[in-house]
């Protein structure tokens, strides 16, 4: 390495110094590989208590029961109706900020100008950094109360309305997230179309977003993942019932939330009861890491494609 | 007839926008509305009261000043010195592309599972307790890979030429790191420390999770002292039933957004300086 390479004069302080570039490259591995370490830190801690958890409970009784009351005094540990909960509000997020998500995109992408791009993006950033909690609070005193006046039997918790909110909190990612996918697509492909007569719609619904599909999906399987671990916004609004339904008008509790209760309670640490929420955390971390993992597998996709 | 489908496929994009930036003005508008009221300099320095005309958020912004800090001081030398090791070391190996790898999955993992985290090994493990440390080590963790990604992204608008030219005054790596590269990247890297941090300050659920009380009866006076936050004394007023308290909870919610806007002015002058310097 041409790094290494010293004057003869400097041989003898060379060699301490040499050693200690070994031990400053030493350290900066040891720095990076604390990431590493994180990780499997996270599956140890979960794996851990998961695992004294599943001595008492059946893992059977626990995927597939259909009742979850570990609270109370006739327990009942079946994760559903938590699973169904964050899967009902992070449906409706997706239903939100998908599409708009996408539309504004596109809109960004390839109608609007670059000094209204310069503009909207950084707001749409603030939309990103807004502490989930101001979210919470927005929906249980404003969205709430604003939906309540179009469905009357609207409970005080719900589904619904933090669903509703969580897709504004969601969409900047997804919209930004695919507006990169879009704007890496070659822009031969668009002028071919334009050539062929086509006008801007149609160029950016056959062209581009067809090209740039592998982005979008990652996008939206990010926002999928971000939506099932939000917490603050479902443990203000959402309620905490556990129930296994599809009905977005009632309260409702998610895995997130749950965890939340239990925290603020008084729980000892070290009993059954306890252990639910490292219970619970696992299979939060499994399924947002598998999500991870396959938005990270798509984004390398497109790269590839159009590197 | 097309080029009417294209105009409303143009308008509704762009309505997909002003619907989304609408939203963010009724949010603005509401807590405003709701909170400007009772935001008054007695609500910073008051302490958390049973009765809502008294309650402060002294504690609370004290917490999260102690626990901010700290978790700076512990994410930038650990991310500074990842990323270093990364961008300049090993970017082409297989450990570095596995790192990588786990880092941009790390970053998209749930914040609350940073809590349970954090609640198994800083608070129980390791037995600091529910201490401002334990706090800003979870935050710092869950802070760490904007932290990285940010300052690798410095580090790389550092040109190779200035890399060269030490090597060819015979300075060896890492002389050349910190006597050239990081003080050329040194605006990069505080501005992604600061918008890491000004994402930490915001968080709530970890800290619940590791056991931060909502009710603290006095300051942190040190890194094993006991702690809440803004964002959690927030909660912990949306949470009660009686109005009075939602007031609070929006001026409460106002100190936080006062707090984080000046962060990111901050974040904003450094990088304005140092788009400056480089036209220079």
């Amino acid at each position: 390495m041409t790094t290494r390479t010293l004057a003869p004069r400097r041989a003898r302080g060379a060699l301490s110094l040499l050693k200690g570039e070994w031990i400053i490259e030493r350290a900066l591995f040891l720095c990076a590989a604390l990431s590493v370490l994180t990780t499997a830190g996270i599956i140890a801690v979960l794996a851990i208590e998961t695992y004294e958890f599943l001595r008492e409970v059946p893992v059977l009784d626990f995927l597939t029961g259909t009742e979850w009351t570990p609270l109370f005094s006739n327990q009942k540990f079946g994760v559903l109706p938590l699973v169904a909960g964050t899967m009902l509000v992070s449906s409706i997020a997706m239903v939100v900020a998908l599409p708009m998500g996408l539309l504004s995109a596109i809109y960004l992408s390839e109608y609007s100008p670059s000094g209204f791009r310069r503009v909207v993006k950084p707001v749409l950033e603030i939309l990103a950094g807004v502490p989930t909690v101001v979210y919470g609070y927005f929906a249980l005193m404003f969205v709430t109360p604003l939906l309540q006046q179009v469905f009357p039997t609207l409970s005080g918790f719900n589904a619904l309305s933090p669903g509703l909110v969580m897709g504004l909190m969601i969409l900047p990612l997804v919209s930004s997230l695919s507006e990169d996918a879009m704007r890496a697509v070659p822009q031969g492909l668009r002028e071919g179309s334009y050539a062929l007569g086509a006008t801007r719609m149609q160029t950016a619904l056959r062209v581009v977003v067809p090209a740039a599909f592998s982005g979008i999906t990652a996008a939206f399987i990010l926002g999928v993942s971000r939506a099932i671990g939000e917490t603050m916004i479902v443990a203000i609004a959402a309620g905490q019932q556990p129930r296994l339904t599809g009905n977005p008008f009632v309260p409702i509790e998610t895995m997130t939330a749950y965890i939340v209760q239990v925290s603020l309670g008084d729980t000892p640490q070290g009993t059954l009861e306890y252990r639910t929420i490292f219970a619970v955390g696992m299979l939060l971390f499994v399924m947002t890491f598998s999500l991870n993992l396959i938005s990270t597998w798509l984004r390398e996709r497109y790269r590839e494609e159009y590197a | 007839m097309r080029k009417h489908a294209d105009l409303i496929f143009q308008l509704v994009s762009l309505s997909a926008l002003v619907i989304a930036l609408a939203a963010l003005a009724a949010l603005v508008f509401d807590i405003v509305s709701d909170g400007a009221g009772r935001l008054s300099f007695q609500f910073l320095t008051n302490i958390a009261s049973r009765k809502p005309e008294e309650a402060g958020v002294y504690h609370a912004l004290m917490g999260s000043i102690w626990v901010i800090a700290l978790t700076g001081a512990l994410a930038l030398p650990i991310g500074v010195a990842a990323a270093i090791f990364l961008e300049e070391y090993g970017s082409r190996s297989r450990m570095a592309r596995f790192i990588e790898l786990n880092i941009s999955n790390l970053a998209a993992v749930p914040s609350i599972i940073y809590g349970l985290l954090g609640l198994g090994l800083f608070v129980r493990l390791m037995g600091m307790g529910q201490s401002v440390l334990a706090g800003a080590a979870t935050l710092a963790l869950l802070a760490l890979p904007v932290v990285i990604l940010s300052t690798r992204e410095a580090l790389r608008t550092v040109p190779n030429s200035i890399r060269e030219g030490s090597y060819a005054l015979g300075a060896t790596k890492w002389q050349t790191i910190w006597n050239q590269v990081l003080p050329m990247a040194l605006p990069g890297v505080l501005t992604g420390l600061i918008l890491a941090l000004s994402r930490a300050v915001g968080e709530t659920a970890p800290l619940i999770t590791i056991g931060a009380l909502t009710y603290i009866p006095f300051a942190p006076d040190g890194i094993w002292s006991k702690f809440t936050v803004l964002p959690i004394q927030v909660f912990n007023w949306v949470s009660r039933p009686q109005p009075e308290f939602k007031a609070n909870a929006a001026a409460g919610i106002l100190v936080l957004m006062v707090l984080l806007l000046s962060m990111n002015a901050i974040a904003i002058v450094v990088r304005d300086r140092q788009q400056r310097r480089g036209r220079i």
